[in-house]
């Protein structure tokens, strides 16, 4: 609701829904500082409307007015005391000190652009000891030409000196983990320059934007902010007929429906399936929900001219039943949540069913003409990733896997057969650097198999990993069929000879394959090493995590206090400990 | 009492988020609770938005209170 709106009707009733929204449950509080380089009030305000609405309380820290160099810098407490989660270094093109001066060469533009990002360099160091992610905004075009279209050319042109800059920026964000740019650039170009920059807002409260300009920044970094903290869509749910080609196949026949390059119409479907088949390439999962008899619909997908395969999907369903029925039978079939869907139909009824039945599915609302689908899709930010980790990349040939496995698993006798015969190997060790990225993003999108449900960001991550007083085990595993890659995750907290369990979570795709016997008998190895005579493990229960409930009972915890949404278990170690794992054969415990 | 001061009821209640506000002519940033700058911005942003029409600089910097803006919205849509 609040994504749909436009700046005016925000800046006037953003109090009113901040309070309405803020009476939500279960907020994620998540500690944001701004060190501004311009008034971000307004943006700030956007933000947090459209944070709320997807959970998130911002707890927002301001430095003062262009104090964004000093505080990171130089007078850091304020923000040290701060403790903030995200850091925002809200900069815009009006900060840039060092413009290349009118007589610069072409042999001396790069020292400028140096001494610049060096600047820059200085503020992102500076905020190392924080832990905390940083967001840069990198630079929009200015609003001013002075040299005209020879401003992108010249060594002394503006426009040359921010495309510079902001190349900069993007090599040093590839070098240094905690540190995504914020594409400032591009939020302000497609608002258009004209209609981004307002010289009397700037002069009257040096503000960088207009309303709707703030408005598409906060939409912008609304979508970074839940990309960090794992909250992106995994899996785009399509409807077939006058969806992904045009016509009815069921009437008018598989060799009828548009696609292919033949027509204008047939040219924008095809073109939807190729940006479909792009979503998938970078591991997003797709799935049909399409009222169609299966035989027919897969025709559709068996026409010569179709870019997606029948192969390209984790899920086909195409029948009679409501959607909103299969919509969960896909979201259960793929062990994935409905808040990780999206739903794209061109059936505005059919629309509507899934808004009211299944809340959580994003509905974008895509109108009936299939060549303004991807602009709508785009503007909702729904696949937004902060960095693309190989598991993405394979995401979608593992989920392929879990069918096969699936279909494996009809031949068995018994569960204990099948479980034996999918010959599993386990990786079972301390968090190392390289995992670090793939670990912080389990940690943020895991929801139902996550005992505590506590987020980390990257940078607590890697402080766990070389903190003495913690124990951190990753688990990686692989069968038959394929690798399932980095798959659970424990962080422990010692506490004189007790170890706290402060995190516990594994994918969904591993559910019920005993992985979870393997990482207890890694940690329990680890605690005995170390002289740790009880493991302490925690149950909060949440909206999602029903399946873990069980978990510690399972392990032989005892279960020693707190009330049913925060249970306490105790595992004792001092009467010694049966390793409990089956059937996952070899694993590696360094 | 001026049609404009009706119009602008609402959006002062919005903005202030306080539904049983009154604004007069008087009324100012020193008489309505809330109304802070960030606050002024907001107004000054739903005004020209809703009303279509655009404060200048000079303009903003002589408004007193609710009438003056009232006087000024006034010229600025007969001119229209």
């Amino acid at each position: 609701m609040i994504a749909n709106a436009g700046a005016v009707v925000l800046l006037r009733k953003q109090k009113g829904l901040r309070r309405e929204l803020q009476n939500r449950p279960n907020l994620l509080s998540i500690r944001i500082a701004f060190l501004c380089g311009s008034t971000v009030n307004e943006v700030a305000a956007f933000l947090e409307l459209l944070l709320l609405e997807q959970g998130i309380q911002p707890v927002f820290y301001f430095s003062d007015y262009n104090k964004y160099f000093e505080e990171a810098v130089l007078d850091t407490a304020r923000l040290v005391e701060f403790k903030p989660d995200i850091v925002f270094v809200y900069t815009s093109s009006t900060n840039i000190q060092g413009w290349p001066l009118l007589d610069t060469s072409e042999s001396d533009l790069n020292a400028y652009v140096v001494a610049e990002s060096m600047r820059f360099a200085a503020i992102w160091n500076g905020l190392q000891p924080l832990g905390a992610v940083v967001v840069q905004n990198n630079f929009e075009l200015p609003a001013q030409r002075l040299l005209g279209n020879y401003d992108a050319v010249s060594p002394t042109g503006r426009v040359r000196f921010i495309n510079l800059l902001n190349t900069e920026f993007a090599r040093e964000a590839a070098a240094r983990t905690n540190l995504l740019i914020h594409d400032l650039n591009g939020v302000a170009a497609s608002v258009g320059l004209k209609a981004f920059h307002d010289a009397g807002r700037w002069f009257s409260y040096k503000m960088l934007a207009t309303p709707e300009g703030s408005l598409e920044v906060a939409k912008s970094a609304a979508a970074m902010v839940l990309a960090i903290y794992g909250r992106t869509k995994k899996c785009l749910v399509l409807d077939l007929d006058n969806t992904l080609w045009g016509g009815v196949i069921g009437d008018d026949g598989p060799e009828q429906i548009k696609i292919g390059r033949e027509t204008a119409e047939a040219e924008a479907f095809t073109a939807f399936q190729e940006y479909c088949l792009q979503l998938r390439s970078r591991g997003i999962l797709l799935a049909v929900c399409s009222k169609n008899s299966e035989e027919i619909a897969r025709q559709g997908l068996e026409h010569p001219d179709s870019v997606l395969l029948l192969d390209h999907f984790s899920c086909f369903k195409a029948n009679w039943e409501p959607k909103h029925e299969n919509i969960k039978a896909i979201a259960s079939a793929l062990n994935i949540g409905l808040d990780s869907i999206v739903f794209v139909d061109d059936n505005p009824a059919e629309r509507e069913i899934i808004s009211a039945q299944l809340p959580a599915v994003a509905v974008p609302d895509v109108g009936s003409d299939v060549s303004g689908f991807i602009r709508v899709l785009e503007d909702g930010r729904y696949f937004e990733p902060v960095r693309l980790s190989r598991e993405d990349l394979k995401r979608a040939e593992q989920y392929q896997e879990n069918a096969q496995r699936a279909a494996f698993q009809g031949r068995f006798q018994n569960y204990d057969e099948y479980l034996e015969s999918l010959e599993m190997s386990a990786e079972v060790a301390a968090f190392k650097p390289v995992y670090l990225d793939r670990i912080t993003q389990l940690i943020g999108k895991t929801n139902q198999f996550n005992l505590t449900t506590r987020r980390y960001t990257r940078a607590q991550v890697e402080a766990i990993a070389t903190d003495p007083s913690c124990i951190s085990l990753y688990g990686k595993l692989t069968d038959k069929f394929g690798d399932n890659g980095l798959i659970s995750v424990i962080i422990g907290r010692k506490e004189n000879d007790i170890l706290h369990i402060d995190l516990w979570i594994m994918s969904c795709r591993v559910l019920k394959r005993g992985m979870e016997t393997v990482m207890l008998d890694a940690l329990v190895a680890e605690c005995q090493s170390q002289g740790i005579g009880e493991i302490r493990g925690y149950y909060i229960q949440t909206e999602r995590n029903g399946l873990a409930a069980g978990h510690y009972a399972a392990l032989g915890f005892k279960r020693s206090g707190g009330d049913d949404q925060h249970q306490v278990f105790r595992l004792d170690l001092s009467q010694g400990y049966q390793p409990q794992n089956k059937y996952i054969k070899e694993y590696v415990h360094e | 009492m001026s049609d404009i001061l009706a119009e602008l009821q609402p959006i002062f209640r919005d903005v202030l988020d306080d539904p049983a506000l009154q604004i007069t002519r008087q009324s100012s940033a020193a008489t309505v609770a809330n109304w802070d700058s960030l606050a002024h911005i907001n107004l000054v942003s739903a005004i020209e938005q809703e009303f279509h029409i655009r404060f200048s600089l000079s303009e903003l910097a002589e408004l007193k209170n609710v009438g003056d803006m009232i006087d000024l919205m006034e010229q600025k849509l007969a001119a229209k």
